[in-house]
């Protein structure tokens, strides 16, 4: 579904991801788990297109999207949710769910959005700055999902997070595995939520994939050793 | 003021108000296309009273051949114009953003001074093309003479003609930027330029199209000028720093702000011109405003949420 291949990222003269490349498959959840300043931010942020890769190929189900702009690559079926929300704070929380919907021309919200998260359409007409953290993580991931992704980025969706909505995220996502055609990349720290809702977990270090595990064989020593600072 | 009776100074307040209001809406279409321009891109059109001035010149081109060559429209071409100068000063403000602006996005002190740069290619343009001289269209004959409704108030008709214009114009962009689904491309970019695209929206369209919009209001703005002064190729200059103070005054990114500012502005200065002169009316204008901008340095209307 997205294939990836030598992808190299810098900020200016200083290469920041060193040529990765990796597959995920048609209804696959991968999880990049890191620690901070490793380049799980800077590896998403050119995958949706608003870093520029330096080299290599981003390939989104057949189609070549590398140096194309963000909303070609919204156009081809990628989502995006960033770090830190980045929802729309004066506009209202429908609002803020109709942006995504340019690309995926639907008139109206659907309905399993709302019925996923139920939150929203209570609060729909409040501005989305008034959201509590955990709301708009999920307004954020509403907004992705109206603009019908076959791949969704998820950003650190628990940083900043009380635990309990960290499992209500969880189950949403897992939820949502179920009701739709969808492949997920979420970047991480926690790994009780990755090891909730990932099939396969990728440690990142400094630019370079470093460890690999699929579910059913996750080695928590290991991957918690690589995450320790 | 000892020498004016009570009645009288009621005329002269409701005469001068009214003159206001015509000052008003000419700087409310303005400030309107500026803020939008200025919202969405953060780009100062330097350029944007000589928007005006196209909008004013074509109204003016129009009133000339009509009454060369299709006499019997005269009563009507005046709304025809409007619409032209709509037209014209879009279509010009489209090319303006797809040859210059759009080019210096990441350069905003660029863009200040390229606009500036247009704005002294275009008032040469107008003297080029219709000579230094002050020009006026003739005004439909419904458009000329006055209401009055009690013995001493004299009213413009002309002037309420020009507060009817501004107020359609003023809900029309309400109802695009609120209700229209380009209008909410717009809130979003103006928010979040970077997130705007990575949610799917074509940020650079929505420029083009937002550019487009708030020249096209300023030619609009430059028909309803005719009405109430006549145009030289300087016209637009006049015009743009008092539509800076209104949007800084009334706070950047809020509408309604802007119509509120709008208000008080060209009311101060109207009323207080009957009673000193003209320039200590604009000093006085503007020192109330520094002080009230010392204490709101985000404008009058600064939306409240958490960032």
């Amino acid at each position: 579904m997205l294939t990836v291949s030598n992808l190299k990222v810098s900020y200016g003269q200083s290469e920041v991801i060193h040529g990765l490349d990796f597959a995920v498959a048609k209804n696959e959840t991968l999880a990049i788990m890191g620690r901070n300043g490793m380049g799980k931010t800077t590896l998403f942020k050119s995958l949706i297109g608003i870093l520029p890769s330096t080299e290599g190929n981003i390939n989104i189900d057949g189609v070549d999207v590398t140096n194309t702009e963000s909303y070609r690559r919204v156009e081809n079926g990628i989502a995006y949710v960033p770090q830190g929300r980045m929802i729309f704070p004066t506009l209202t929380v429908q609002e803020n769910i109709e942006t995504g919907m340019e690309v995926s021309k639907l008139k109206k919200i659907p309905d399993d959005i709302y019925a996923l998260f139920p939150v929203l359409h209570e609060m729909r007409s409040r501005k989305g700055g008034n959201l509590s953290g955990g709301q708009q993580q999920q307004l954020a991931i509403a907004r992705a999902l109206v603009t019908n992704p076959k791949v969704l980025l998820l950003d650190e969706p628990t940083e900043g997070i009380q635990p309990s909505i960290i499992k209500d995220i969880a189950n949403v996502l897992n939820e949502l595995k179920k009701l739709r055609d969808i492949t997920i990349i979420v970047s991480e720290q926690v790994l009780s939520f990755t090891q909730a809702v990932a099939d396969r977990i990728i440690v990142i270090d400094k630019g370079e994939f470093i460890h690999e595990d699929t579910k059913d064989n996750v080695n928590t020593d290991v991957i918690r050793k690589y995450l320790s600072v | 003021m000892g020498e004016y009776t009570y009645s009288e100074l009621g005329s002269i307040l409701a005469m001068q108000g009214f003159a206001g209001i015509s000052l008003f809406s000419v700087l409310l279409l303005m400030a309107l296309g500026l803020a939008i321009i200025f919202g969405q891109m953060g780009v100062i059109n330097m350029a944007h009273g000589e928007f005006m001035a196209v909008g004013a010149y074509t109204t003016y081109f129009l009133s000339v051949l009509t009454e060369q060559y299709l006499p019997s429209l005269m009563p009507y071409y005046f709304i025809f114009a409007i619409v032209i100068a709509f037209l014209v000063a879009g279509v010009l403000g489209y090319l303006a953003e797809f040859a210059l602006i759009r080019h210096l996005y990441k350069r905003p002190l660029d863009t200040l001074l390229a606009t500036w740069g247009l704005s002294l290619i275009m008032q040469q343009s107008f003297r080029s093309i219709f000579g230094a001289r002050e020009v006026s269209p003739t005004l439909p004959e419904w458009l000329l003479g006055s209401y009055q409704p009690t013995e001493t108030i004299d009213i413009p008709l002309n002037g309420i003609f020009v507060l009817v214009l501004t107020g359609v114009v003023t809900l029309g962009v309400f109802y695009l930027l609120y209700k229209s689904s380009w209008g909410l491309r717009v809130r979003a970019t103006t928010q979040n330029r970077v997130m705007s695209g990575a949610v799917g929206i074509n940020t650079k369209k929505v420029d083009r199209y937002t550019f487009a919009l708030g020249c096209g209001i300023a030619g609009i703005a430059g028909a309803a000028f005719t009405t109430i002064a006549s145009t030289g190729p300087t016209t637009g200059s006049l015009y743009i720093v008092d539509t800076f103070m209104v949007v800084v005054f009334g706070g950047a990114a809020s509408l309604f702000g802007t119509i509120v500012s709008a208000f008080t502005i060209a009311q101060t200065q109207s009323i207080l011109e009957f009673f000193i002169s003209g320039s200590m009316a604009k000093v006085y204008t503007l020192f109330a405003l520094v002080l009230i901008l010392m204490f709101k340095p985000e404008g009058l209307f600064a939306s409240k949420v958490r960032r």
